[in-house]
């Protein structure tokens, strides 16, 4: 099943007089299940095709389809209430809310989802326990190391079941060990749950965990391959 | 349900200081508004009840050509036979007193000094004359009283004269001239109203008619009522062709027109300041917005909608505003409780008596008045803030999240 279809996508931007095109002309679909890693140097369009894939951006043309559902021409509280039930984020920063512990920040998606608070608590402890990070449940970020929050996000951005768990270099902020099980989690995720993972990245310690290895250029793709070699043919 | 004041209280945690200055803002702006409310009710009220208790009245029975510019006591002005009509006035429910006054002008002598007064017959026994029974010196007078005079503490003071001295009264007649005659100071009073006592003597009625010959007659019948809005239904009752009767509102007409302008005043007073305190709660919740910028950014890429944003900035005003507003509720219900009990001493104030004023200002507040205050403090508090509420709303996700 495709959980997104991205068709003759660009995406420009403009400041002041000056246009970027940072995506220009993206054919890419996505199957549910699918542990993705896009590729590409910096400045080659990862980041903002992640945020059109996620809906928190649109497209300057083309379409894009989201768990078979055409975003562009929702307004933002359409894009919002598509997030909050189909779709995790985790972030290159450690992006979790300040003032909330670890426990509430996981909680968040799912009181956005309004689920019950005996729902939530199972929820909450049961992805805590999935990211080895249950003993810390109660402690705010400035009390967890990098590696830690980094837990803490991919367990928040799993928290309400989402379909596609989106990640922009993950890694980026860590040290290989903390990396390596970052991306170890997200893997062993990917089995249990079936999610979806599509994420950036220029590391190559974190490209061999992907299946498929997207790789762009200058906001085009340049390559798309399987982990076994084959090259995607729809491209 | 997302519990709005756990984040709203947290988020106001992070800057104590911070939190607590604009919290602060909020509450000295309330006091003052409290304050400046109190002083004002205060200060009318007290106008109204000195200008109306020492002055005018509720109500006054004139001759139907009587001058109150004049201050003469030829007989065309005058009222025949007050005490008669003072009486049946008297019977009336609504009328608490009636009783006749016979104003002249006339000038004390003392030594080598002269001061121009007025001189006031009254029947020492009515209970109107109540505000003149507060003594510093002697006894009041009564009604049979030959060679008695009362006069007020100010003049008493500048004359350099006490209870048993002697001063010489001259007063103009009802047949256009001049008499006088000495008069031994019985007692000294004070109303509290420098403005009045200064100026103003009291004989009693049958003296002052003897001496300015204006026989059985009297200037005016001085009515206060049970309540004084009662004053215009009693004139109306009360009204026929040989008299005019004058309501408090048609006497002080400036006092009224005050009274009416004072509020209007407030309320542009209140709006400045709460325009000022406003602006610091604003700026401290645009602060916090800019700062969190990327923290709204990750609230709304995992599904939080503009509505529950701005609910949860108005949230964090809604916090501040409680506190502040509460403290300053206390603060300024307690200074205006403070200066209600003590007063604040402003002297006398050179007013004319159109609109006396009692030497200290009595603060007054209104439990509709700190009702309304509140509920404007706070209202206007939260319907600024829905800008900065609405600014972070606002934001795309995108942008916010790059926002560092
Ligand atoms: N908000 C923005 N405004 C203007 N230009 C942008 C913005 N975001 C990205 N770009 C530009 O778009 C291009 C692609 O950026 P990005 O998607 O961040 O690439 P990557 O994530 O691969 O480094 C770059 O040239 C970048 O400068
Ligand atoms: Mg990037």
């Amino acid at each position: 099943m495709e959980v997104a279809k991205l068709t003759d996508v660009t995406r420009i931007y403009k400041v002041g007089q000056v246009e970027t095109r940072a995506l220009n002309g993206i054919n890419l679909t996505i199957e549910s299940g699918e542990f993705t890693s896009l590729v590409g140097p910096s400045g080659s369009g990862k980041t903002t095709l992640l945020q059109l894939i996620g809906c928190l951006d649109q497209p300057t043309s083309g379409s894009v389809v989201i768990n078979g559902k055409e975003t562009t021409g929702l307004n933002r509280n359409q894009r919002a209430d598509l997030r909050k039930g189909t779709i995790g984020f985790v972030f290159q920063f450690f992006a979790l809310i300040p003032t909330l512990t670890a426990y509430e920040n996981v909680e968040m998606p799912l009181l956005l989802n309004g689920k019950s608070a005996a729902e939530r608590r199972k929820r909450v402890m049961e992805l805590l326990e999935a990211v080895g990070m249950a003993d810390r449940a109660n402690n705010r970020p400035d009390q967890l190391s990098g590696g830690q929050q980094q837990r803490v996000a991919v367990a928040r951005a799993l928290a309400t079941n989402p379909k596609l768990i989106l990640a922009d270099e993950p890694t980026a902020n860590l040290d290989t060990e903390n990396g390596e099980q970052v991306m170890e989690i997200m893997k062993k995720l990917n089995k249990e749950t079936g999610a979806t993972f599509v994420f950036a990245t220029h590391d190559p310690r974190v490209i061999k965990y992907a299946n498929r290895v997207v790789t762009l250029q200058d906001g085009l793709i340049l390559k798309d391959s399987q982990a076994n070699g084959k090259q995607r043919g729809d491209q | 349900m997302i519990n709005y004041f756990k984040l709203a209280y947290r988020n106001l945690g992070r800057h104590r200081r911070r939190s607590f200055l604009s919290g602060l803002a909020l509450a000295l702006g309330t006091a003052l508004l409290m304050f400046i409310a109190a002083f004002f009710q205060g200060e009318m009220r007290s106008a109204m009840e000195s200008t109306l208790r020492l002055n005018s009245g509720h109500l006054q029975v004139r001759d139907a050509d009587y001058d109150p510019d004049k201050l003469s006591v030829a007989w065309e002005y005058l009222i025949e036979n007050p005490s008669h009509i003072a009486a049946q006035i008297q019977t009336l429910d609504v009328v608490q007193t009636a009783t006749p006054r016979l104003f002249a002008s006339g000038i004390v002598s003392a030594r080598d000094e002269s001061v121009g007064v007025q001189i006031i017959g009254i029947d020492p026994a009515s209970p109107a004359n109540d505000p003149y029974r507060t003594l510093t010196a002697g006894e009041f007078l009564t009604a049979d009283d030959r060679d008695g005079i009362l006069i007020g503490y100010p003049l008493a003071q500048s004359l350099g004269l006490g209870v048993g001295d002697t001063l010489t009264l001259l007063v103009n007649t009802a047949d256009g001239s001049v008499d006088q005659q000495p008069f031994t100071v019985r007692g000294i009073f004070t109303t509290g109203t420098t403005a009045y006592d200064k100026g103003i003597v009291f004989l009693p009625l049958a003296k002052a008619q003897a001496f300015s010959g204006a026989g059985d007659r009297a200037s005016i019948i001085f009515v206060l009522l049970k309540d004084r809005e009662q004053a215009e239904a009693v004139a109306a009752a009360i009204s026929s062709p040989n008299y005019q009767v004058k309501t408090w509102r048609e006497l002080n007409q400036l006092l009224v027109l005050v009274n009416d302008f004072s509020d209007a005043y407030l309320v542009v007073i209140n709006f400045i300041i709460l325009g000022v305190t406003v602006t610091v709660i604003v700026n401290t919740l645009l602060m916090s917005v800019f700062e969190r910028t990327r923290e709204i950014g990750i609230l709304s890429a995992i599904g939080m909608k503009g509505r529950q944003i701005v609910t949860l900035f108005l949230t964090e005003a809604f916090l501040l505003a409680v506190g502040g507003v509460t403290a300053g509720t206390l603060i300024g219900w307690a200074a205006s409780a403070y200066f209600g009990k003590v007063g604040i001493y402003f002297g006398d104030l050179g007013l004319s008596a159109e609109m006396l004023l009692e030497d200290r200002i009595y603060t007054y507040l209104t439990l509709e008045s700190a009702i309304n205050l509140i509920i404007t403090a706070f209202v206007i508090t939260l319907l600024a803030s829905l800008y900065p509420a609405q600014m972070a709303a606002r934001m795309e996700p995108v942008e916010a999240l790059h926002g560092k």
